[in-house]
């Protein structure tokens, strides 16, 4: 039992990290048909110039905004040189520029930081508490409160203002949003914006725990991936809830198979979706009549 | 007000438009005539900018628009009502309308709001209702309330009556007849040429991307021409 719950709160923490990741994906996809597969190098921005902020003197917290800064640039960039740049390309064609300019970002990443792990320090130390026998670090609980805020307030800023209400109709039809007058070069890049964002937040929430590099983009990417795809493509919900059920699902076969076997779920849940309900938990439900 | 002059503009490399000339004058309704695929859409997806124009001008109020994109041409006064409603499905009726003023930051949204209710009453009980569960004819008319939310000077609608019932065709016109009365300029693109006819002040004949007839709305009722080809007699 004390086990079960262990395993349950380790996979929560990853899952919402994994959360936020499919988030990312999401609201791109949303606005621009385009799966970003350098979102999980946003993430890894966000932890490794938090570190190298810090370890340059830098007080954590202005790090860590500067971080966020930094990625939301960086998002910024992709969508404006890279993205637009090749409007009209397929679907396909995008998806291979993303893939590249993930390549590239890692590429930079290498050179301008180093290939070592680093960590950052917890926001309120190591010591683990304890519940139902089960020990949680006290950053986990940083992690999930942070994933909440985040959701909250995305949530509200889509609901309650015109301009989310405008990047919801770039979403839902990208002609007739041109033809009421919304510039949706601007909330497509503003979707990129939010996304590095949310990913970079996710990064530096999660390095302590898990620590970071380069290179932890590439399989994060994958994962936040396969939560959107088990949570829905296209759904905001869905991909939270697809986030922490695959983080549990990989917390369980960590612990009771093999921790070998850890990265082979996102794999495996991936397949099984396509194979099984290509929609996912949560596919977009259209309210449509034609 | 709107000077279209030699207008082109294509798909890749098939052209639709091979130099199109059209004017529409302030106040008036100009109808715009065509079988299917003769280019009638296109020509109002350029207007609005929506639509690369590969060659020629178009002028709105003496000013270049051609290459100006569409969010600013929104904000200069011309709003569409396009083919197949175009509504945000997921997003709420006022949403829906709310978006249509997006261009205009101005105070007076909330009167403008109160005024499309009062046109079309239906839409006030509906309007915290997602757009995409409306009935054809109510999602026509919130098209129309969408636009007209941008406060245009000129109005480009394409095939309002389609797929909507008799009664509801009759309606949507008086509608348009409504807008003019008020001084709204009205670019019109109807498959139903006889009702379009019937409200418009002049009309053009556009086949295969050219325009072929442009006269009055009674000489082109009377030409015997289009009697045969448009007006099924």
């Amino acid at each position: 039992m004390a086990e079960l719950l262990q395993f349950t709160f380790s996979g929560l923490t990853v899952g919402a990290v994994y959360a936020l990741v499919a988030l990312g994906f999401t609201l791109i996809y949303n606005a621009s048909d385009v799966i970003n597969f350098s979102q999980g190098e946003f993430v890894m921005l966000g932890g490794m110039v938090t570190v190298f902020l810090a370890l340059g003197g830098v007080p954590l917290p202005l790090a860590a905004l500067l971080a966020i800064a930094t990625a939301t640039l960086v998002g910024l960039a992709l969508h404006r040189f890279a993205i637009e740049t090749a409007r009209g390309a397929n679907a396909v064609t995008l998806i291979m520029i993303t893939i590249g300019a993930s390549i590239f970002l890692r590429g930079v990443a290498q050179v301008v930081f180093d290939k070592r792990y680093h960590s950052l320090p917890p926001l309120f130390g190591d010591d683990p508490i304890r519940f139902g026998g089960a020990a949680i670090l006290p950053q986990s609980l940083v992690v999930f409160a942070g994933a909440v805020v985040i959701l909250v307030l995305l949530w509200g800023f889509i609901d309650r203002t015109l301009f989310g209400k405008a990047v919801l109709a770039t979403a839902a039809n990208k002609l007739a949003a041109r033809l009421v007058g919304i510039d949706t070069r601007r909330t497509v890049g503003f979707s990129f914006a939010v996304s590095a964002a949310i990913g970079a937040i996710a990064g530096f929430l999660i390095t302590p725990i898990t620590l970071t590099s380069y290179n932890i983009g590439t399989l994060l990417a994958l994962k936040g991936f396969a939560a959107a795809m088990l949570g829905g493509i296209g759904s905001a919900f869905g991909a939270v809830i697809g986030g922490l059920l695959l983080g549990i699902l990989e917390a369980f076969a960590a612990g009771y198979l093999s921790s070998q076997y850890k990265d082979a779920v996102a794999f495996i849940v991936i397949l099984v979706v396509l194979l099984a309900r290509p929609q996912g938990l949560f596919g977009r439900a259209k309210v449509e009549r034609v | 007000m709107l000077s279209i002059e030699n207008l082109r503009s294509g798909y890749g490399r098939i052209e639709a438009l091979h130099g199109v000339s059209v004017q529409v004058h302030a106040g008036e309704i100009v109808a715009l005539l065509g079988a299917n695929g003769a280019g009638k859409t296109t020509l109002l997806r350029a207007i609005s900018g929506v639509q690369p124009a590969s060659a020629g001008e178009i002028r709105f109020e003496d000013k270049r628009i051609d290459r100006m994109p569409a969010h600013r041409r929104v904000a200069l006064g011309i709003a569409q009502v396009p083919e197949g409603r175009q509504l945000f499905t997921p997003l709420s009726v006022e949403d829906n309308l709310r978006l249509g003023a997006w261009t205009r930051r101005a105070s007076d949204i909330a009167a403008d709001l109160a005024r499309v209710f009062a046109m079309f009453p239906m839409l006030d009980a509906l309007r915290h209702t997602a757009a995409g569960a409306l009935s054809g004819g109510q999602q026509q008319m919130l098209a129309i309330g969408r636009a007209l939310m941008a406060k245009p000077r000129l109005m480009l609608l394409d095939e309002p009556s389609m797929g909507l019932a008799p009664i509801l065709v009759d309606q949507i016109l008086t509608t348009i007849g409504e807008l003019k009365r008020s001084g709204m300029t009205i670019l019109l693109v109807e498959q139903n040429a006889h009702a379009a006819l019937a409200i418009a002040d002049r009309g053009y004949v556009i086949a295969t991307g050219r325009i072929s007839a442009g006269a009055t709305a009674a000489d082109l009722l009377a030409d015997p021409r289009i009697k045969s080809g448009y007006l099924g007699a």
